[in-house]
C-alpha cells in the first residue's frame, strides 16, 4: 500500500475514532479518577484531594469519631445484583436452549422468520417493555386474576409487583433475545451427521443431548450466559420500575450517588467497579471460548 | 442444523412447547400494553370498550409533543454523524488487514460492551466537569458514540460481502477513486447504510438511560417524559404514548430489516 492511500485510510477511520475516544474513552478516563478525589461539600468534587475515601465506603462508614465501622448496605446491594443476574442467566437458559433448539431444526425460511421476530423486542423501547409488566403484574393486573381463575394463588392481592420476583421477571424478559441469538447460531452450523452417528452408535435422546449437542453448543451457551449477565448487572431502568427500596441494585445505587445522595466519587467509584467486573467477565471469556485467532470465530 | 425428520430419535421433547412459551413471554406484555392503550376507561387495566380517545389526549399534550420533538431532533442529527463516520470508518476498514485493526474495532465496538449506566455516569462528569452546558447538544452528542457501533456493524457487512472485483474493474475502465466510489461502491453499498442509519435512528429515539443523565432543562426526550409519567402512575395517556413508541419501532425495523436483505 502507498503513503497516500495510508493516509486516506486514517483519514476514513479517524472520525470515529475521535468521536468515540474523546466523548467515550476519555470521560471514562475522567470517572476513574474522580473516584479517587474528595467530594465538595454540596455535590461536585474537591481536585487537588486525593483519597480512597469512596471505596473505603463500599464497605465501611465513619463514625462521628472519624473511625471505621462496618456496613454491609452496598455490599448486600452488590450481592443482589449478583444473585438476580445469576437466576436471569439461568433462567433466560433454561426458555432459551430448548427455543434455540426449536429454531435450528425448522426449514431454512422459517428460521429467519423466527429469528427476526427474536430480535424485533431488542429493537423497542426498553422502558416501555417494562413498564407493560406493571401492568401485568400489580394487584388487579392480568398475572394476578391469571393465578386467581386458574386457582393457584389464594384470592387475595398478590403484592407481585416491586418484588426482586418482579425484577428477575423483568430482566429475564429484557434480556432473553441475548440467550438465544448465539446458542442458535453455533446450533446452526453445527454438523448434523454427528449427533446422527451417536443414535447410529446407540446413545439415546438424552445421551445425545448431553454427550454431543451440549459440548458443541458451549460457545454460543456462554457468549448467551456472558451477553445476559452483563447488562443484568448493570441493569437501572428494570429495578427502578419494577424493584421498588428493596430490591435496589448496583445501577440504582450509582444513581442516586447523583441525584439525591451528592457524592460524585463514591458513585464514579461505583460505576467503575461495576465496568471493571464486566470486562473481567468480556475477558474470562475471551480468553476461555475464543483462542481462535483474532477475527475468526 | 439439518434434521432428518423422519427419525424420531431427533424428537427432542418439550422444545416446542417452551418456544412457544418463550414467544408468548416475548409478545404478551406488548400485546397486552398495546390492546390496553385503547381501553375507554380512565382506570388503565380495566376494560370497558374500545376507544383511540387517549391517542387523541396524547397528541393533544404540547409537552408530550415538544419532547416528541426534542426526540426527533436528536435521532436526526446523532443518526446522520453517526451514520457518516460509520460509513467512512467502515470504507477504511475493508481495505484489507492493518497492523491495529483489531484495537479499532474494539475501540468502534466499545459503546456496545460498557454498560449504559457507566456511559450515562461518565459522560455526565465529562460535560459538568469541562464547563460543557447541560441541553440538546449534550444529549446529541451522547447519542452519537453509542449510534456509531449500530450503523458500522450493517455498513461492515455489507462491504464484506461485496465483491472487490467491481472497484477494481472501475479500475481499469480508468475511473478515478471518486468516480469509482461514487458510481460503483456506493450504489451496492446504499442498503447497507440506509439499514445501518435506521438501526441508529431507533437506538437513538428509545434510549433513555444515558440521555436521562445528560439531558439538561429543556432537553427532555419522549422516553424520560415516558419515565417522569410513570413515576406518577399508571394512566390510559402512558399506555397510549407506550404503545405509539412500541408500533414506531417495530415499524421501523421491520423496514430496515425488509432494506437489508434488499438484493445484493
Amino acid at each position: 500500500m502507498t503513503g497516500s492511500a495510508t493516509s486516506k485510510r486514517f483519514l476514513q477511520i479517524a472520525p470515529a475514532l475521535a468521536i468515540i475516544g474523546f466523548f467515550m474513552l476519555a470521560p471514562l478516563g475522567l470517572m476513574a479518577y474522580v473516584s479517587i478525589l474528595e467530594k465538595g461539600l454540596n455535590g461536585g468534587v474537591v481536585w487537588d484531594l486525593h483519597t480512597s475515601e469512596a471505596y473505603v465506603n463500599f464497605i465501611f462508614e465513619r463514625d462521628l469519631d472519624d473511625s471505621l465501622i462496618l456496613n454491609t448496605d452496598y455490599l448486600q446491594i452488590f450481592a443482589r445484583s449478583f444473585g438476580l443476574s445469576l437466576l436471569t442467566a439461568a433462567l433466560a437458559l433454561a426458555i432459551g436452549f430448548p427455543t434455540a433448539l426449536y429454531m435450528s431444526m425448522q426449514p431454512e425460511g422459517r428460521r429467519n422468520l423466527l429469528i427476526f421476530l427474536v430480535t424485533i423486542p431488542f429493537w423497542t423501547n426498553l422502558l416501555v417493555r417494562n413498564y407493560a409488566w406493571i401492568l401485568l403484574l400489580r394487584n388487579g393486573g392480568l398475572v394476578e386474576n391469571l393465578l386467581h381463575w386458574l386457582g393457584i394463588a389464594a384470592d387475595q392481592p398478590l403484592g407481585l409487583l416491586y418484588t426482586p420476583y418482579a425484577v428477575s421477571i423483568g430482566l429475564t424478559y429484557s434480556y432473553l433475545p441475548f440467550m438465544v441469538l448465539p446458542i442458535y447460531a453455533s446450533l446452526e452450523k453445527l454438523d448434523s451427521r454427528l449427533i446422527e452417528a451417536a443414535f447410529d452408535l446407540g446413545a439415546d435422546r438424552r445421551r445425545a443431548l448431553l454427550r454431543v449437542i451440549l459440548p458443541l453448543a458451549a460457545p454460543g451457551i456462554a457468549a448467551g450466559c456472558v451477553l445476559v449477565f452483563v447488562p443484568a448487572l448493570g441493569a437501572y431502568v428494570t429495578p427502578e420500575l419494577l424493584g421498588g427500596g428493596k430490591s435496589m441494585m448496583i445501577g440504582n445505587l450509582i444513581q442516586s450517588q447523583f441525584g439525591a445522595a451528592r457524592n460524585w466519587p463514591f458513585g464514579a467509584a461505583l460505576a467503575f467497579a461495576l465496568l471493571t467486573i464486566v470486562l473481567l467477565a468480556m475477558m474470562v471469556y475471551l480468553i476461555r471460548f475464543r483462542r481462535a485467532p483474532a477475527g475468526g470465530h | 442444523m439439518r434434521v432428518d425428520v423422519t427419525n424420531p430419535l431427533w424428537r427432542f421433547r418439550g422444545i416446542r412447547a417452551t418456544t412457544w412459551v418463550f414467544f408468548a413471554y416475548l409478545y404478551l406484555p406488548i400485546l397486552v400494553l398495546i390492546a390496553l392503550s385503547f381501553n375507554e376507561n380512565r382506570l388503565a387495566t380495566i376494560w370497558s370498550g374500545f376507544s383511540t380517545q387517549w391517542y387523541g389526549v396524547v397528541l393533544d399534550n404540547d409537552d408530550i409533543v415538544r419532547a416528541a420533538g426534542n426526540s426527533l431532533i436528536v435521532a436526526s442529527v446523532s443518526t446522520l454523524a453517526a451514520t457518516l463516520a460509520a460509513t467512512l470508518a467502515a470504507l477504511g476498514m475493508a481495505k484489507g488487514r492493518f497492523r491495529g485493526a483489531d484495537g479499532i474495532s474494539g475501540l468502534i465496538a466499545l459503546p456496545l460492551v460498557v454498560p449504559e449506566i457507566v456511559t450515562a455516569v461518565a459522560t455526565l462528569l465529562f460535560f459538568i466537569l469541562i464547563g460543557f452546558k447541560l441541553g440538546l447538544l449534550t444529549v446529541i452528542v451522547a447519542h452519537t458514540v453509542f449510534c456509531i457501533p449500530f450503523a458500522y456493524l450493517p455498513i461492515r457487512a455489507r462491504l464484506e460481502g461485496m465483491d472487490k472485483a467491481l472497484g477494481e474493474a472501475a479500475a481499469d475502465l480508468y475511473a478515478n477513486d471518486w468516480q469509482a466510489f461514487q458510481r460503483v461502491t456506493l450504489p451496492l453499498l446504499w442498503p447497507g447504510i440506509l439499514s445501518g442509519g435506521m438501526l441508529a435512528f431507533i437506538i437513538s429515539l428509545d434510549d433513555f438511560v444515558i440521555t436521562y443523565f445528560v439531558a439538561g432543562a429543556g432537553a427532555t426526550t419522549l422516553p424520560v417524559y415516558i419515565f417522569g409519567m410513570i413515576r406518577i402512575g399508571i394512566t390510559p395517556e402512558v399506555n397510549a404514548i407506550s404503545s405509539l413508541m412500541l408500533i414506531v419501532s417495530i415499524l421501523f425495523v421491520t423496514l430496515s430489516f425488509l432494506i437489508g436483505r434488499m438484493r445484493r
